[in-house]
């Protein structure tokens, strides 16, 4: 996913100079062939990222659009008072982009695992958050924030996560329907939308059908794909990161306003086992938001 | 205006004045037909806190008409507490926050020295501010980019919020603290508008970012406020502030 976003975001730079990357001393080997190739429109902030991010905002005052590239919570909490003071407030076009999502750095630990960023992000007054769930989604992330300059925030996962879309989609403004099924709908962000599609398979095999959507934007929200299913049996929304102000919270928020008493079911990280040591797919098996766990969270609810 | 405001922050605003008014009145430049030329001097007041003071200076400046200062902290007015972007011209960025000035203000003149254009950039900070982390972060990224079209002013009064300055983190020696992070050093009395006009023309030839560190009163002007703690959060009480303008040679 980082690639893809990094590849499409040199594709651009080259056609505008006002594009400007900074990192905070991160990214080897994946935004090497950025700063050779575009040295005028690269800046590495060192590992400073109070100081990077105020950076940023100053060269976007003066007519850069900046991608501020790092990794996990680094570019976010780290420099969180700088992004709402300096970016948001001021409505500057800097671009906050973070690999790392959830837990995809596994082994890495905590202090990698980003499993707060969405609730934080869209706290932030004019701040559009965007979590692409395959690296199609990703490429889209690109242009849809040089579409509409302004504060964002994208949360990217690593590497090697299913395709899921067959071209890169238009549009991330609105959910991206990747199955359609009249029994329930499955509603994830970032790359955890995949473990929702194999998730769809097993109920499949079960004799459940049900909807797979991925809301790439969290904020903010396009929340009309929810008239569509006010009396759906279930709605599940499935993220990886903590509950607390994440994106089910988001969809109960866009619920609460309308007038619909569809269950929700929220999947997300289970506060007591933020500390277990694993590998990506470990640290989803065990808070239960891999395919498998996903199918026998949804199967509770329905299967009877 | 802090008076009647009920603010605070008045020892803080008499220290930095000098600094702003000489910015303001040339040795920037700016003035209030160029606020969107792209091309004008940036200056940026990180000591946010001394908003009286920078809302003083712009309103005599010209930036906005003068009767604006009567309606300083009141309900639904233009003039706020902190400096704030928004609504007041000449303001460059929302500050009150400590450490956000410098790492913005480099990231302007990193901006400015890629697209080739002239213009050169001004933070003032407080020297409690210089406890701030995020300041050496960008103070080192500048030094390494030998930016010369950044300067700082330090208001270096050497009070912060509970104590002097060397009782609480001790900062000096200050100058020697910016000449190893690669910047050029200047000490200047920060009440002398010829010394920091003349430090501010010497550090426009500099090959690498200028730091003045103007050695300041707080409370400047006024015997019972200056060097007195007390008055970095205090409002002048009515008789306060007669006395305070008697002092001063202003009309009450």
């Amino acid at each position: 996913m980082r690639d893809a976003f990094v590849s499409e975001l040199l594709l651009a730079a080259r056609q505008d100079p006002k594009i400007m990357l900074v990192v905070g001393d991160l990214g080897y080997g994946v935004v090497d062939g950025f700063a050779d190739e575009l040295p005028g429109q690269f800046l590495n902030a060192g590992v400073a990222e109070q100081s990077m991010v105020g950076v940023a905002a100053g060269m976007a005052s003066s007519g850069y659009r900046v991608f501020v590239y790092s990794i996990a919570n680094f570019p976010t909490l780290r420099a969180l008072e700088q992004i709402r003071n300096d970016v948001c407030y001021h409505g500057l076009d800097v671009t906050i982009v973070s690999v790392g999502a959830g837990v995809s750095y596994g082994t890495l630990g905590y202090t990698h695992h980003a499993v707060e960023d969405i609730a934080i992000m869209r706290a932030l007054p004019n701040m559009r958050v965007l979590s692409p769930a395959d690296p199609m989604e990703a490429k889209a992330a690109v242009h849809d924030v040089l579409g509409a300059p302004g504060p964002a925030y994208v949360r990217l996962g690593k590497n090697g996560e299913p395709t899921l879309h067959e071209q890169i989609p238009v549009s991330l403004a609105s959910v991206q329907y990747l199955r359609r099924g009249p029994d329930g709908v499955l509603v994830g962000v970032g790359a955890v939308v995949g473990e929702c599609m194999v998730a769809a398979d097993i109920l499949r095999s079960r004799g459940i059908n049900i909807t797979v959507i991925s809301c790439p934007t969290i904020a903010p929200m396009d929340s009309s794909w929810l008239d569509e299913w006010h009396s759906s049996p279930l709605i599940v929304t499935v993220e990886e990161d903590r509950l607390p102000g994440g994106f089910g919270s988001a969809v109960m928020e866009e619920v609460s306003q309308k007038s619909s008493d569809v269950a929700i079911l929220r999947l997300g990280l289970d506060d007591s086992k933020l500390t277990v040591i694993g590998s990506g797919s470990y640290l989803r098996e065990i808070h239960g938001l891999n395919g498998p766990s996903i199918a026998e969270s949804v199967w509770r609810v329905l299967g009877s | 205006m802090c008076g009647h405001a009920k603010a605070a922050h008045i020892g803080s605003s008499l220290s930095v004045i000098d600094i702003l008014a000489v910015l303001y009145s040339g040795a920037a430049n700016i003035n209030p037909n160029m606020v969107d030329y792209p091309d004008r001097d940036i200056v940026i007041v990180s000591k946010g806190h001394a908003a009286a003071a920078t809302y003083a200076v712009l309103g005599h400046a010209g930036y906005f008409p003068l009767e604006w200062l009567d309606e300083y902290c009141s309900d639904g007015g233009s003039l706020g507490g902190h400096v704030t972007k928004g609504r007041v011209p000449g303001v460059e960025l929302s500050t009150g926050s400590l450490g956000h000035g410098l790492p913005f203000a480099t990231g302007i003149a990193i901006a400015r020295s890629r697209q080739g254009k002239p213009g050169r950039i001004f933070v003032v900070m407080s020297d409690g501010e210089c406890d701030e982390g995020s300041n050496w972060e960008a103070a080192l990224l500048a030094g390494h980019h030998r930016l010369g079209n950044l300067t700082v002013l330090i208001d270096r009064n050497g009070v912060q919020s509970l104590a002097d300055t060397e009782q609480t983190v001790r900062l000096e020696p200050l100058a020697e603290k910016w000449t190893a992070f690669g910047w050029s050093v200047h000490d200047v009395d920060g009440h002398n508008h010829a010394e920091i006009r003349a430090a501010l023309k010497r550090a426009k030839n500099e090959a690498q970012p200028t730091v003045l560190i103007c050695r300041t009163v707080k409370g400047k002007g006024v015997s019972f406020m200056e060097d007195q703690i007390l008055w970095h959060y205090r409002p002048p009480s009515e008789s306060e502030l007669i006395a305070a303008l008697s002092e001063l040679g202003g009309a009450t």
